[in-house]
């Protein structure tokens, strides 16, 4: 690690002004959701950061989520987090490969024994370990193996924290997230289909700030990111409060704005942070630009009903429950009724009749 | 890895929502049946009066309370019409209740201000809380409720105060919406088999009794 060139250099290199970075330094204070008095104890621990070494791991993915972070605008925070880390690995960016690109990896992680950070996208094949291979070695022995001597883990993407779309119901590959295969070490979860860019690299900033993993919630999510719901913090919320629905993509309540719930936004059950940093270096997010959240971040979101019904209505067809239950009905009924009736008439053949002289007798 | 509420939420979307729809229609069906095959002997006396216009005019004249009722029991007549129309209007026509039904049925119509629903719920619990108090307070009304007086209340309030919390997001959004719509199921598939049934008989044994005195000649 020491003979990497730390951040300061990088960006000197680059020829990024002080001020610059210290702007850098101020957005990615708020974005970690520290107070602002935090941006200069950010700034030093930064640039003095020692780079870390990054391995990262794709396995059943598609690569959006190295997308995400490839095609964020430059320069953005982003691009300038990423020269902070060293990447030794990612078998899509790297120019080497097959098993010349093995024995990087292996060199790296014996190199930086317990101080690498492992990042991760893609969900692992349990069915069968043919499924999906990277020189000949199984996705899941790779994970082990690469899991034993990292600082960290960060899973990104629904794939790799959730098991994403390879697990969608019925699962052909036996696909699991990362964290159903290591269980002895806490894994950081990113999950979105993608997601959010700056989100992965606030993760990264934390982890060098500190040199330590942001506050998780139950889910294995940074809290500061996932907080809340898209619901909670969408601009529309006060359309969806007075009850004024777009019903379909092209009608007057869409053209005006209005809450997309009927449509099926599942932002009030999808935690991210797509209302509040967008995508594209701040420019929109999927509600802003007309369409509901799918609840990409969400776990199994592929299995939780069509993306176009609204989150509390129905997934079953109930006309074939509501025909049985409807003809039962009448069957019971009819029994019902022929019972009554025969106890009526029972009764009224067993009882006797009382005269007044009896009635008398009883005063 | 699930988020919290979700797997119950999705049940009750799915599986419950059936399960309710099936036990509701099967109860209603087969309720309905019973009390329409009742039968009364043949009333051989000659009638003093209308039948069926006795028997529709109560279906009216009922819902105005009999005289001195008003003065007698202020809260139970003036909350009690409050109540039945709030949660006429928070079932049928708020928005999102709208889409369950026209995701379900096919059928829609326009629907009511959110923020209207939103008050008009805490009336109506508001209202249903001072009820079960009064309820609770008179001895003779004590006495002459049962256990599924107030199991139906618990029933009918469930559903309110969890889909106002829902709607104003108080609590995990996730988990307070499945037990809405959790409870909501359990409030549809016990109206046949408990007395939330006059859901569904009212106008009829309105009828029933508004007709078997005006035959008589007397106003029910
Ligand atoms: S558009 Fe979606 S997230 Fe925004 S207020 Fe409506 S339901 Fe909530
Ligand atoms: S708005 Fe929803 S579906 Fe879209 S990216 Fe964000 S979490 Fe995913």
């Amino acid at each position: 690690m020491a003979n990497k060139p730390i951040l300061k250099e990088v960006l000197r290199d680059r020829g990024v002004s002080r001020r610059g970075f210290m702007r850098y330094c101020a957005t990615l204070t708020s974005l970690m959701a520290l107070p602002a008095a935090m941006a200069p104890k950010v700034a030093q621990a930064l640039e003095g950061a020692p780079r870390p070494s990054v391995i990262w791991l794709s396995f059943q993915e598609c690569t959006g989520c190295t997308e995400s972070i490839t095609r964020s605008s430059a320069p953005s925070l982003e691009d300038l987090i990423f020269n902070a880390i060293s990447l030794d690995y990612h078998h899509t960016l790297q120019a080497a490969s097959g098993h010349a690109a093995e024995a990087a990896r292996e060199a790296a992680m014996k190199a930086q024994d317990g101080k690498y950070l492992l990042i991760v996208d893609g969900s692992i094949p349990l069915g069968n370990p043919g499924y999906s291979t990277i020189a000949g070695i199984s996705n899941e022995d790779m994970l082990r193996d690469a899991a034993k001597g990292a600082a960290a883990i960060i899973a990104v993407g629904s794939c790799a924290a959730y098991g994403g779309l390879p697990m969608a119901d019925p699962n052909p590959t036996g696909a699991v997230s990362v964290s159903q295969i290591i269980t002895d070490k806490p894994v950081v979860n990113i999950p979105g289909c993608p997601p959010i860019a700056a989100v992965m690299t606030g993760v990264l900033a934390h982890f060098l700030t500190f040199q330590g993993l942001p506050d998780l919630d139950e889910l294995g999510r940074p809290v500061v990111f996932y907080g809340d719901t898209i619901h909670d913090r969408c601009y529309r919320r006060p359309f969806y409060n007075q009850g004024l629905f777009a019903k379909g993509f092209d009608d007057e309540g869409a053209r005006k704005g209005w809450c997309l719930y009927e449509l099926g936004c599942k932002g009030p059950v999808t935690r991210n942070a797509c209302a509040t940093i967008k995508w594209n270096g701040g420019v929109s997010f999927p509600i802003q630009s007309g369409h509901g959240c799918i609840g990409c971040s969400q776990p199994d979101f592929w299995d939780a009903g069509s993306l176009y019904t609204a989150v509390a209505s129905p997934t079953a067809d109930i006309t074939p429950v509501a025909g049985m239950a409807a003809a039962a009905g009448v069957g019971a009924g009819v029994a019902v009724a022929a019972l009554n009736a025969q106890s009526k008439k029972k009764t009224a053949s067993e009882s006797t009749p009382v005269t007044v002289q009896e009635l008398g007798d009883k005063q | 890895m699930t988020e919290p509420g979700m797997d119950l939420l999705m049940w009750a979307r799915g599986t419950g929502f059936q399960i309710a729809i099936g036990v509701f229609l099967f109860g209603l069906v087969l309720r309905l049946i019973e009390i329409f095959a009742l039968r009364r002997k043949a009333d051989v006396a000659p009638p003093k009066g209308d039948a069926v216009s006795g028997g529709l005019r109560t279906i009216f004249t009922r819902f105005v309370p009999a005289p001195g009722f008003a003065a007698l029991l202020p809260a139970q007549i003036i909350g009690g019409v409050i109540f039945h129309f709030g949660l006429l209007f928070i079932v049928f026509f708020f928005v999102p209740h709208i889409a369950v039904i026209k995701d379900t049925f096919g059928v829609s119509w326009p629907g009511i201000s959110s923020a209207v629903i939103n008050a008009l719920t805490v009336l109506t619990v508001a209202i249903l809380v001072v009820l079960l108090v009064v309820r609770l307070k008179h001895p003779v009304r004590r006495y002459l409720s049962d256990f599924q007086d107030y199991f139906i209340w618990a029933l009918t309030v469930v559903p309110l105060v969890s889909g106002y919390m829902a709607f104003n997001a108080v609590g995990p959004y996730t988990i307070v919406l499945a037990i809405h719509v959790l409870s909501a199921e359990l409030l549809i598939a016990l109206i046949p088999f408990t007395r939330l049934t006059h859901a569904f008989t009212w106008v009829s044994s309105r009828y029933y009794n508004g007709a078997f005195a005006g035959r008589k000649g007397t106003m029910s």
